[in-house]
């Protein structure tokens, strides 16, 4: 009898951890710059694509694509940072969450008539030969590709924290969070503090990208959908800490799986769900779960 | 070493400063006093790079200063304790202080440089590792001087460094301020407790409205019917 709870349970906290590591990086960029970029979702699924391309024009395997994956990434967001958001950089907080929210909203669009006019409508996902593997331990069945994302994401997410806790260029970061006119009279370039907190929050969305299409699918109008839910999250779990955000991500994967086993003919209620608990953080505890309190 | 001609900024429709000029020569200590709201922060904001001007000029050893981001003004050498004393509560002491040393110039002495801060600051030293977040007001004082100092500027400019401090705190913090000066950096000190910048200062300027209403030694400002009255009763 366990078994199915379990199994659902495992599947939420799997496809939680892509949600906490697509809710971290717009929470990256979000929590340093106030952009409010809803393309996110859209950046993710340029990942998703630019693995797919590599695995299906060059054959090269996913997880061995990520650096290439990553630096295209990358090269994207300083473009995009340079040419569309730098401009907001100047503004009063009100009017740079406005103002990002509009350009983020018109870079979806044309990035997702881009996706659909370069890889069709059609869902495509990588299929490598271990596709389809997974481990059984105490009844519950594990697909190797979805735990190796686990790690992945992890992995890149204990690297961030790291680096904002113990490099000097991640302490600047902090320090310009925290008191951006006193970090700018300490001699940190608070341009180049936002352009790299812009450009590693698309390197994460281009990474859950990736993760997305091996252990998915991917297709131009998942944007929206991987907005919401790193969004959701991102409240869910609070600003200014990373394994906060991550664990908010589980909580919602989990809380979807059971919500569509426990309620009947739940699988319509799953997208439901994530949009009560985001109404319900707003209102309880609207720094989030381990967000902190507002000074 | 700075010098300030006609200058005129303000906040979007506000304007705050009128025509403010004052002028500080190098290894000096010079005040900058004035009621609440005068524009004495403004002023320094202005130098900082964290406010344009709308017109007039700052210039810092010859280099107009006029369209330079704060932090290249840093690199150039003018450091600003701003009001409050604030510090990133988040971080210990020391990371603080190792921030400080941003600019490439300062990173390179960044080990001299510490040692020099915590001999001045024995008290910081003791506190190395404690979160700024929970030291005393004065503590953080002096970690928003010693962070500044860190960038080993050749102007370090105060703003209002006795703030909501004890008294006893204000006149230690005071003291520092004399020996910072002595040991070669120049200082301009803004102040809304007049009697004790200018016993520290030997020249000042008094700003009222956004204008520079006085400028003269410390025994003539006394004479200044603003000063006077504004602040002795």
């Amino acid at each position: 009898m366990l078994g199915p709870i379990a199994q659902n349970l495992v599947f939420g906290i799997l496809v939680g951890a892509l949600y906490g590591l697509a809710a971290v990086g717009l929470s990256m960029v979000f929590g340093v710059t106030k952009f409010l970029n809803v393309a996110h979702g859209e950046l993710l699924m340029l990942g998703g694509y630019a693995s797919f391309w590599a695995f299906t024009l060059l054959g090269v395997d996913p997880f061995l694509s990520f650096p290439s994956t990553i630096l295209f990434l990358v090269i994207i967001g300083v473009v995009l940072y340079k040419v569309l958001f730098s401009r907001m950089v100047k503004l009063p907080e009100e009017l740079k969450i406005r103002n990002t929210l509009l350009i983020g909203f018109g870079l979806s669009l044309i990035l997702q008539n881009l996706a659909l006019r370069l890889w069709t409508a059609d869902d495509r996902g990588v299929t490598t030969a271990y596709s389809g593997w997974a481990i059984t331990l105490l009844g519950v069945r594990l697909p190797i590709v979805r735990l190796a994302s686990l790690g992945i994401a992890l992995v890149c997410l204990l690297a961030l924290h790291l680096f904002l806790r113990r490099t000097y260029t991640g302490k600047a970061i902090r320090a310009t969070v925290q008191d951006w006119e006193a970090a700018a009279v300490m001699g940190i370039d608070i341009h180049k503090v936002y352009l790299l907190s812009f450009v590693l929050g698309v390197a994460l969305a281009g990474i859950a990208g990736t993760l997305v299409s091996v252990g998915y699918s991917i297709e131009p109008s998942m944007g929206l959908h991987w907005t919401l839910k790193a969004l959701i999250v991102m409240v869910l779990g609070g600003l200014g800490s990373i394994m906060g955000t991550f664990v908010g991500g589980i909580v919602l994967g989990v809380t979807e799986s059971a919500a569509s086993y426990l309620i009947p003919g739940g699988g319509t209620y799953r997208e439901v769900v994530g949009l009560v608990l985001f109404v319900l953080v707003l209102i309880l505890r609207p720094q989030g779960l381990f967000g902190a309190k507002e000074r | 070493m700075l010098e300030i001609r006609e200058l005129d900024a303000g906040y979007s429709d506000l304007q705050a400063l009128w025509g403010v000029s004052l002028q500080v020569q190098e290894g000096e200590l010079v005040a900058l006093v004035g009621p609440n709201g005068a524009g004495k922060t403004t002023t320094l904001r202005v130098i900082s790079g964290l406010l344009k001007a709308t017109s007039g000029s700052v210039r810092f050893q010859g280099c107009d200063l006029g369209r330079e981001p704060p932090h290249r003004i840093v690199e150039l050498g003018i450091s600003q304790v701003l009001e409050g004393g604030r510090v990133f509560t988040g971080m210990s002491v020391h990371e603080n202080l190792e921030l400080g040393a941003f600019p490439a110039k300062a990173r390179r002495v960044r080990a001299q440089s510490l040692k020099w801060v915590y001999e001045m600051f024995p008290r910081l030293e003791e506190r190395k590792h404690q979160r700024a977040g929970t030291l005393s007001g004065g503590e953080r004082q002096m970690l928003a001087i010693g962070r500044a100092l860190m960038a080993r500027p050749m102007l370090l400019m105060l703003d209002e460094p006795s703030f909501g401090l004890a008294p006893l705190m204000v006149q230690q913090i005071l003291d520092m301020i004399v020996e910072i000066n002595r040991q070669g950096v120049t200082i301009l000190l803004v102040e809304q407790n007049v009697r004790a910048a200018l016993e520290l200062a030997r020249r000042g300027y008094v700003i009222e409205n956004g204008r520079t209403a006085g400028e003269g030694t410390c025994d003539n400002l006394m004479d200044f019917e603003c000063v006077r009255s504004a602040y002795l009763g």
